[in-house]
């Protein structure tokens, strides 16, 4: 965000007052801020990376006690897990190519007004934000078209997104009409018009719409959870699920009482495995993140300043 | 394709005849359109269609296109049951219960996050929070709920450091009683979502106009009196339609943090109308019900929004043009 048209930070009064001391408060509030955003992954990350029976004892804060990478070795080992990686990696892939082609198309045909029914396209669409059948219905919808239990459950219902293609459209709107005018003048086709000219002018709020996309696509679960049986089509964020699911929170049983359990166990307990899982379903979104991030800024102004 | 019938001029088109001359002009645009028409009308659609479920007795051998014309109609009865079982009463104080706990913290946490981020002057370190800020908008809440189970446990990080400081002598159990684990989903749907609101926040920051400020400085105005008496007024217009959309979205308590979060100890208190529906509908092959009670909320959730986009376009219409 761009706040340098702001006359108090280059303002001279300030410092004169000598305001160090309110300064001084903003960084603190804001450290503590950014650090109660980023900690709970540091306390997942040295879980993950300690010693699983150490683990139990309890009073981690900063650093790994006894250091060890025995819980990734066995979340590695596990061969549906790694079959389940690639299924989130497939689906994420090509369920944003495919979404993203859908909803360009439709919201370049929804970006002319003269169109006879934009209108009642418009609010057709719409419509469809504000009110839903429910998710029963639903569910009967996917069975009858047979999505159900196929991998095209992951790519088809989600080919298109009202919402997203609302936010491409607003944007070509914005465009200058006059660029495609003249190609048009200059004897280009619409298919030269659209993927010439239309589509590389929309390029910030396709990466934009990109991301929402795939971050959705990595990180859905309940489609997997209902829409899927087949242990072949479970995806990486539904393994963890799983491991959640088979996960006793600890609360009910002393310290002991765990302790106890797992010496008898297998030596990695579920806790460091589940951190383990964690970290390695965690870690692609935290790598793109910091070059992806600006393109999810411009997105969501796209939508506060126009919806 | 067609010509022009005599006289049509002196009528003005019909509207066969504006859809044909825009279709002549437009088949591209309009081929455009069709498969979003078609994946609307499936997707969208169809399941309105199946709204019928909630007032038949599905069973799930029945077929869905079908059923509608064989199966008798029960009238209101599945809605009866939800509304008489007792049920009811305790789900909605669920779900305003969670939305309200959530609203109390994730409300003003944006808010004070945008203004923090604006009076900050240095300038990479307010970037790097920023950024940081919005980071766990973009985990799943499979991951989110991994998280939270581990530091809010009764031995998690949270609870040791807050017996460390002398806050608490014993371990709160936010998993193991229905109030507190209201407060813990709002503290989780905060911490998820508070980055991700303070980007418009700061939008509407960055367009007041510095001449206000300018004139303020002039008058002697410190910086925090400036953020009081312009930064935060010209935020209001802002704030209210933030408010009105949230209490529209009451009812959205929430689905995934429940369902992944919960557990039987606390299910009285954790279930909201949207997971009570889903449990009724799949996990107790209960169609009809969950039908039922899914098409109150829909109903219920539409007109909670539409009347808040009301408040906001009236809003918007005197204060922002």
């Amino acid at each position: 965000m761009k706040n340098s048209a702001l006359p108090n930070r280059h303002n001279p009064f300030s410092r004169r007052n000598g305001h160090l001391s309110y300064d001084i408060a903003v960084t603190v509030l804001l450290a503590f801020i950014g650090f109660i955003c980023l900690y709970p992954f540091w306390n997942v990350a040295i879980i993950s990376l300690n010693d699983a029976q150490d683990t139990v004892r309890g009073g981690l804060y900063f650093w790994p006690r006894k250091f060890t990478l025995e819980s990734y070795r066995e979340v590695f080992k596990n061969k549906e897990l790694i079959h389940a990686a690639f299924i989130s990696l497939a689906r994420t892939v090509s369920g944003t190519v495919i979404a993203l082609f859908f909803n360009t198309l439709l919201a370049y045909g929804m970006s002319k007004k003269d169109l006879f029914g934009s209108k009642f396209f418009g609010y057709f669409f719409v419509f469809t934000m504000y009110f839903g059948g429910g998710i029963v219905p639903y569910y009967m919808v996917l069975k009858t078209v047979k999505l159900i239990d196929t991998f095209w459950v992951y790519i088809i219902p989600g080919a298109i997104s009202v919402y997203n293609m609302i936010l491409i459209r607003i944007y070509m709107e914005s465009l200058p009409q006059e660029l495609e005018e003249s190609a048009y003048l200059d004897g280009a086709g619409d298919i030269v018009v659209l993927f010439g000219i239309v589509l590389p002018l929309s390029k910030p709020v396709l990466a934009t719409i990109a991301l929402f996309t795939a971050v959705g696509q990595w990180s859905s679960w309940f489609d997997t959870n209902l829409y899927t049986y087949k242990t072949s089509l479970k995806t990486l964020q539904f393994i963890l699920v799983q491991i959640l699911n088979n996960y006793d929170l600890g609360n009910s049983k002393s310290v002991a009482e765990i302790l106890q359990q797992a010496s008898k166990q297998n030596p990695v307990s579920s806790d460091s495995i589940r951190m383990a899982t964690a970290m390695v379903v965690t870690v692609p979104i935290i790598v793109v993140y910091p070059f992806v991030q600006k393109y999810f800024v411009k997105g969501i102004m796209i939508g506060a300043v126009k919806g | 394709m067609d010509t022009v019938r005599p006289g049509s001029a002196l009528r003005g088109p019909t509207m066969g005849e504006r859809f044909l001359k825009s279709w002549k002009r437009h088949k591209f645009l309009y081929l455009l359109i069709l498969p979003g028409v078609i994946w609307a009308l499936i997707f969208c659609y169809g399941p309105m269609y199946g709204i019928y479920i909630a007032f038949i007795d599905f069973k799930p051998r029945m077929d869905f296109l079908s059923s509608f014309f064989q199966q008798k109609f029960v009238g209101l009865k599945w809605f009866e049951y939800f509304f008489t079982t007792g049920d009811f009463l305790r789900i909605m104080r669920n779900t305003l219960m969670t939305s309200l706990i959530t609203l109390l913290f994730s409300f003003p946490a944006p808010i004070l996050l945008a203004l923090l981020i604006n009076e900050c002057r240095l300038t990479r370190f307010k970037k790097t929070i920023q950024t940081i800020s919005y980071l766990p908008f973009f985990i799943s809440w499979v991951i989110c709920a991994n998280i939270f189970l581990t530091i809010m446990s009764s031995t998690g990080v949270v609870n040791e450091a807050l017996k460390a400081l002398g806050i608490i002598r014993s371990p709160i159990l936010f998993f193991q009683q229905g109030r507190l684990f209201w407060v813990l989903l709002g503290i989780a749907n905060t911490w998820k979502g508070m980055g991700y609101n303070a980007i418009i926040y700061l939008a509407a920051i960055t367009s007041i106009s510095s001449d206000i400020y300018e004139s303020a400085m002039i008058d002697g105005a410190n910086r925090l009196q400036r953020v009081v008496h312009i930064t935060f007024p010209c935020l209001l217009p802002t704030v209210s339609v933030m408010f009105v959309l949230a209490v529209g979205g009451l009812l959205n308590a929430g689905f995934e943090q429940q369902l992944l979060m919960s557990n039987n100890t606390i299910i009285t208190y954790s279930d909201v109308i949207d997971t009570y529906a889903y449990r009724y509908g799949f996990g107790s092959g209960m169609y009809s019900y969950g039908s039922a009670v899914g098409l109150f909320k829909s109903v219920v959730n539409f007109i909670f929004v539409i009347t808040a986009n009301t408040f906001v376009s009236r809003i918007r219409g005197r204060t922002l043009v």
